[in-house]
């Protein structure tokens, strides 16, 4: 285990922003930690960077207890959500700054700096100033300025929230591969459902400074452990007591004894996806996806009368404990 | 464009009353009969006693305000020590508290009854007309600058900088070093501008606790009083000039390290 956060509460004045919170990381992963704002995410990326000290509970980084220990000392590569770039110095100086207060000799800094601005595409770029740099371009001299002492850790706030999508997205891929070829235990700080799913193979889901859930991407989408995670992790249409996933819902244009009377209201078609608004006879709003084939089959227009069924919806005791998920009609 | 016009000849005009015609007329009176009564005037043994002295004092005021000033902006931006928002507030005294009161108050308390005085007198050490009550009050009056330059700056740069450095394993005084120092040093040096101009100038407070003894308390702007007092016009007009010049070439230094702020 890399990485161990055993009952951490952290209170910032009255607010809770951890609340008895126990994680563990393992070794070579890259797990990604997922909540809305104010839900302790980037608090418990800092406990476990030391740059805060939890009110109680411990820390263990590589089986060794590391709740008091400096950040200085605990061999963590830290990148900032804005990049803290320093602001002073060239993107050289920038990611030469972790080696040169090692005070390792010249020639090593030059060819590490010299790979390192390779492996983040920044070649002869390294005179410049982080203000001449595009968001992107800070974010890889930020990442690369992290991993020239080669962390055991690497720990990323928010990596990709101040870029734009195209960039997001290209970033995100660029990371993954970062990752196959470093090995280097990675933790991200996320509120973007999307990018967890995309990028983690193991995703924290936090709220309110607790943790939800911890699972893979996919376990995490199909059996969410209540209904926060089941409305976090993806959009969900809510039918009385059951949740359904937009995409669980089917429409067709005759009854078939099961299925119930809806209005379509608007069609949204974006590229491969379609998305249909309905309106049941009983007031409520559905969201449906479908595929684009499926649509044209279809043919759907606005103000049709069509029938729908769930294939499968989930429903939460009331503590919040998934009940058995089961279709809501046999076909 | 009729009241952008009148703005400017406004200002100008009030300048050049307020500003221009007195300090004009300081040098055409100093060089009025020529550059030789000028030049006999500041070679005089005491002009050039009180020229020394104030760079003196400068030299040693300076760099203690502007240490314990980084400090101080230190103290009150990153650290959340209880009561450093009363230092904050105590920190602009010196500017609202007239240097009288500040030379009385050194007075009463390095005077032969004073509180330290008395036991100071009593290990031979003479604080009051001497060097040293000279260089506290001086110390006094010039103490917000520095604080009051790096504190926004410090406040804006924020501290994600220094985290970055941590994280990266710099001890807290390399950071300081290699971070926040070089992110600070034109409002340092624009706050040490500021703290030379003003210890040059210190006039009210010192003249209090010095005694002003010619050749040997006597600080230039004192000379420049006592000058004029004696009838000596020509001496104080080119002492005043003396001080106008360090005045310029410290404006001529904000001058370069406002456009070093800008080319940063």
């Amino acid at each position: 285990m890399a990485i161990e956060a055993r009952n951490v509460t952290k209170r910032f004045g009255d607010f809770l922003a951890l609340d008895d919170v126990s994680i563990s990381v393992e070794s070579g992963s890259l797990t990604g930690l997922l909540g809305p704002s104010g839900s302790g995410k980037s608090t418990l990326l800092r406990v476990i960077a030391g740059l805060e000290t939890p009110d109680t509970g411990e820390v263990f980084i590589s089986g060794k207890e590391a709740t008091a220990v400096a950040p200085q000392k605990r061999g963590v590569g830290f990148v900032f959500q804005h990049y803290a770039p320093f602001t002073h110095m060239t993107v050289w100086d920038n990611i030469a700054f972790g080696l040169s207060i090692r005070r390792r000799p010249k020639e090593e800094i030059h060819a590490r700096v010299t790979e390192l601005l390779e492996l983040v595409q920044l070649n002869g770029l390294g005179k410049r100033y982080p203000s001449q740099l595009s968001g992107g371009q800070r974010q890889r001299m930020a990442l690369a300025r992290a991993l020239a002492a080669e962390p055991e850790l690497l720990l990323l706030d928010e990596p990709f929230g101040a870029l734009d999508a195209r960039v997001r997205k290209e970033l995100r891929e660029w990371l993954l591969r970062l990752h196959d070829e470093m090995h280097v235990t990675t933790i991200f700080v996320t509120h973007d459902q999307e990018e967890a799913l995309e990028v983690a193979d193991n995703v924290v889901v936090m709220n309110a400074g607790r943790v939800e859930q911890v699972a893979p991407p996919r376990e995490l989408y199909d059996h969410p452990a209540n209904p926060f995670v089941m409305s976090f992790v993806g959009p969900v249409n809510r039918l009385g007591e059951a949740w359904v996933r937009p995409h669980d819902i089917e429409i067709t244009h005759e009854p078939n004894g099961v299925a119930q009377e809806a209005q379509v209201e608007r069609i949204v078609r974006l590229g491969f996806e379609v998305r249909v608004d309905l309106v049941r006879d009983d007031g409520e709003r559905l969201h449906v996806q479908l595929t684009r084939n499926e649509a044209e089959v279809l043919e759907l227009a606005p103000s049709d009368i069509v029938y729908v069924r769930t294939r499968v919806e989930r429903t939460f005791s009331e503590n919040g404990e998934p009940t058995r998920p089961a279709p809501s009609s046999v076909s | 464009m009729t009241a952008r016009r009148g703005i400017r000849a406004f200002s100008l005009g009030y300048l050049a009353i307020i500003l221009v015609a007195p300090v004009g007329l300081i040098f055409w009176r100093a060089f009025e009969h020529g550059i030789h009564p000028f030049w006999a005037a500041i070679s005089n043994a005491n002009a050039v006693h009180a020229l020394k002295l104030t760079l003196e004092i400068t030299a040693i005021v300076v760099p203690l305000n502007t240490a314990f000033g980084i400090l101080c902006a230190l103290a009150i931006v990153r650290h959340r020590i209880p009561g450093m928002g009363f230092v904050n507030a105590l920190v602009d005294l010196p500017l609202a508290l007239s240097p009288v009161v500040v030379g009385l108050a050194l007075y009463l308390l390095y005077g032969r009854d004073g509180w330290f005085g008395h036991w100071l007198l009593g290990h031979g050490v003479q604080v009051l007309f001497a060097l040293p009550s000279m260089v506290l009050a001086t110390t006094f009056v010039s103490l917000p600058f520095v604080v009051r330059e790096v504190v926004p700056v410090l406040r804006e740069i924020g501290i994600q900088q220094e985290e970055a450095a941590a994280t990266l394993g710099a001890s807290a005084f390399t950071t300081f070093r290699r971070i926040t120092l070089p992110a600070i040093r034109w409002a340092v040096s624009y706050g040490v501008v500021l703290t030379t101009a003003r210890s040059v100038g210190e006039f009210g407070a010192v003249s209090i606790v010095s005694g002003g003894i010619a050749g040997r308390t006597q600080t230039l702007t004192q000379y420049v009083q006592a000058s004029y007092e004696n009838f000596d016009q020509t001496g104080a007009y080119a002492a005043s000039v003396l001080l106008a010049m360090l005045a310029i070439t410290t404006l001529l230094l904000m001058t370069v390290v406002k456009r070093g702020d800008r080319s940063s």
